[in-house]
């Protein structure tokens, strides 16, 4: 019987859908499809990060466009009969906005999806990415083919100038004029470097680009090896990146074994090999320079620039560092022209980015995005907004060396014009939402944590400067704030920026500073109100148990760890402050219908009622009656 | 596997793309078999069967064939829908193989509308 395959399933196996059983649900699939025997006309097919990882694991139904989330093994068998076998698309399992009734169907009438502009992740979801031929199917390796049969170096560095690339690592360097001078240069070899370590908290479009489309990476390092007279390109990619790491092999192997990397690249005499090296992990590596000494087999500690790494860097030769999602962009680049190209964007920001949106929101995922979408545009409207109904209170951007962006400028351009000059980055793309119920101390502190985590200690301004804002920081949010901290903040955060070699030191004071102009305010009430606005420092809040609503359950007698709670059955309950670790449990079980449990702060337990003595729920209820 | 030319990749690039069609989603036309319990029952997976022997021996890649529920006739079972770019839906009833091999030939690859099998054209309004 002649191959009929009418459907096909795209599950999606990126990280986070691997975690959540991806793979179980493929076998559950596949046991389903042969105890149906639908085996020939409906195929699984195993496909990088579907970009909507809060609905994983997910699939859709190809050709139909049907969207499936959350599903799960025991929905298999009834899917598997109703769709597949019958026809009939299974509402249950469709994505249903939170405060829409009906579900909807189809993947083009998800506004997640609505708003992106697929350019760097244009196979994603359709292509296996452990298969060489779906990538060539979809257009890929054409842009190398024409590059080696058709352009000279100096014809493809010029169209990746022309089309106003800019690396998408951080600072927003033009691609093009990185190759032009390591082009220029006379010694040899000259090497080339895919940046894949990805640190920032929350971030993960890099490795969902290797993840779903390594092919592309590979094919753009060829050309820009091409392009700058290289023959070795290195990807350096953290050794927490397992998934990555492994189908970049995979694409590799396959690439070399096409004849599309190795010696003698489709018959024209060009050679170009790609090894992967591992790094461990350390945020400092993202720095060209350091990510150089990584690769040495050195310390990873930065060097001051000039020379740059395209003058002398690997080996002290030529280097070219850009980042994995700059690369994918190259071969769209070559064979779809640097017209097309400059035609989406801004005018100073050409093309697409990739956003992982992640936090306070209510589609978590990666999107991918035309430059010069509003913020507003990105949280409403591809993130559906805030859960629980809760007010945008920020975005962070550009991770630990980003910064905060109030709520009132989400009208302004995603760029790297506009995000600077909010006072943050583009950095590599991360994108965290907060609500209200984030304070801004306490994001910070955890930023400034982490960057003095990574300091590599070379600069005294980023080791000891990160520490000691810290220092005051923790201070701030521990209730013991002075006059004069957020001008010494403000004062140490520009010493940082200017004495500090490399981008991590640079770059490090962002989330203080940047807070610290929008909410001000904020550090005021911690410092000399000793309040937490936001009721998020430990040390500034208290839990207390309103008398008029208590009914005297015990529940939270019984989940406090610290016995500080006292009370009996049907008489209401006392927190004892003195006793409180504030770890929260008991406003955790308090019934929602009940609700008697609420967080305060600064002297607001000062105008409540404070009992001292248990007292009956009846007779507090008798009193009160009428008062 | 020996090492492509740039002629064998172009080569290449052709024969995988016959093979992810599907997902591209360009189509010409779109069928759509109705498969509800009547429609099942009235023998619908043989027809749908006999339309994709036909899309596999044409090697088409611009039809996108699918199924869907219950058309709300289920006398004229199994029924079919045809929907060409640009044109309006024709439902087909009461199907039989040979009745679909004329569909096809007429009114997929020809684009004239079989008359004689159709139950009407057009679709209900969604209120």
């Amino acid at each position: 019987m002649a191959e009929k395959k009418r459907i096909e399933l795209m599950v999606c196996t990126g990280t986070g859908c691997y975690a959540g059983g991806a793979y179980q649900i493929i076998d559950g699939l596949n046991k389903e499809l042969e105890s149906f025997g639908l085996r020939d006309e409906v195929t699984v097919v195993a496909t990088g990060c579907n970009g909507f990882c809060g609905q994983g694991p997910l699939m859709v139904v190809i050709p139909d466009n049907i969207f499936y989330g959350w599903i799960e093994i025991k929905d298999i068998h009834h899917l598997v009969e109703e769709h597949f076998l019958k026809g009939r698309p299974v509402k249950r399992l469709m994505f249903k906005p939170p405060e829409e009734k009906e579900p909807l169907p189809l993947l083009s009438d998800i506004p997640f999806f609505k708003k992106q502009l697929l350019v760097v992740l244009r196979n994603k979801g359709i292509i296996d990415p452990e298969k060489i031929t779906d990538y060539i199917a979809r257009d890929g390796y054409l842009a190398i083919e024409r590059v080696l049969s058709s352009l000279s170096p100096k014809d493809v560095t010029d169209e990746i100038l022309k089309s106003g690339l800019r690396g998408r690592g951080g600072a927003g360097f033009l691609t093009g004029k990185k190759w032009e001078v390591a082009s220029q240069q006379v010694k040899t070899p000259k090497y080339l470097i895919a940046n894949c370590d990805e640190g920032d908290p929350g971030a993960y479009m890099d490795r969902s680009v290797l993840e779903s489309d390594p092919h592309s990476v590979i094919e753009g390092m060829c050309i820009a090896g091409y392009a700058i007279g290289s023959t070795n390109g290195f990807i350096y990619v953290r050794t927490e990146y397992p998934l990555a790491i492994k189908r970049m092999r995979i694409a590799i192997e396959q690439a070399e074994e096409y004849g599309l990397l190795g010696k003698n690249i489709l018959g024209t005499g060009f050679d170009f090999e790609i090894e992967i090296r591992e790094g461990s992990g350390a945020f400092v590596c993202g720095e060209e320079t350091s990510l150089i000494h990584s690769i040495e087999g050195n310390i990873p500690k930065p060097r001051q620039r000039p020379p740059f790494p395209a003058q002398e860097g690997l080996w002290c030769c030529p280097t070219v560092i850009n980042n994995v999602e700059t690369l994918a962009n190259v071969p769209v680049i070559i064979t779809r022209g640097a017209e097309w190209f400059s035609s989406i964007g801004t005018e100073t920001s050409k093309g697409t980015k990739i956003f992982s949106l992640v936090g306070k929101i209510n589609n978590t995922g990666l999107i991918e995005v035309p430059m010069g979408l509003t913020l507003k545009e990105v949280v409403y409207e591809i993130g559906g907004g805030i859960p629980k109904g809760k007010k945008l209170k920020a975005v962070q951007t550009g991770g630990p060396s980003g910064g905060c962006i109030p709520a009132s400028m989400l009208d302004s351009p995603i760029d790297y014009e506009s995000l600077q000059k909010a006072g943050s980055m583009m950095g590599s793309g991360g994108m965290i939402v907060m609500d209200e119920d984030t304070c801004v101390v306490d994001v910070s502190k955890f930023f400034i944590q982490f960057t003095n985590d990574e300091s590599c200690g070379k600069c005294v301004s980023c080791r000891d400067g990160s520490e000691a804002v810290l220092e005051v920081l923790t201070r701030i949010s521990d209730g013991q704030g002075r006059e004069g901290d957020i001008e010494f903040l403000t004062e140490l955060g520009e010493s940082i920026k200017d004495a500090s070699m490399c981008g991590l030191g640079q770059t490090l004071p962002n989330p203080v500073l940047s807070t610290l102009r929008y909410f001000k305010e904020e550090y005021d009430a911690h410092i000399k109100e000793k309040r937490c606005p936001a009721l998020v420092c430990r040390n500034l809040i208290q839990y207390y148990i309103d008398p008029n609503k208590c009914v005297g359950c015990l529940l939270c007698i019984k989940s406090c760890p610290t016995e500080a709670i006292k009370g009996e059955s049907k008489y209401i309950h006392i927190i004892e402050q003195e006793k409180c670790h504030k770890c929260g449990q008991c406003l955790e079980v308090c019934p929602p219908k009940i609700s008697a449990i609420i967080k305060i702060t600064g002297n607001e337990l000062n105008n409540l009622v404070q009992l001292t003595e248990i007292i009956s729920c009846k007779e507090w209820k008798k009193d009160h009656e009428y008062s | 596997m020996p090492k492509l030319t740039i002629d064998e990749l172009k080569k290449m690039r052709e024969n995988s793309r016959k093979e992810i069609y599907l997902r591209e989603g360009n189509f010409r036309g779109k069928v759509t078999v109705h498969m509800g319990t009547c429609g099942i029952a009235a023998g619908a997976r043989e027809i749908m069967n006999s339309f994709l022997d036909e899309i596999e021996r044409r090697k088409l890649t611009d039809i996108m064939f699918t199924t869907t529920g219950c058309a709300g006739l289920c006398s004229e079972e199994p029924m079919i829908t045809v929907e060409m770019e640009g044109s309006a839906p024709v439902k087909y009833c009461k199907l039989t193989n040979e009745k679909v091999k004329k569909i096809f030939n007429e009114h997929i690859i020809e684009g004239n509308v079989v008359k004689e099998f159709a139950l009407g054209i057009g679709s209900e309004r969604v209120g």
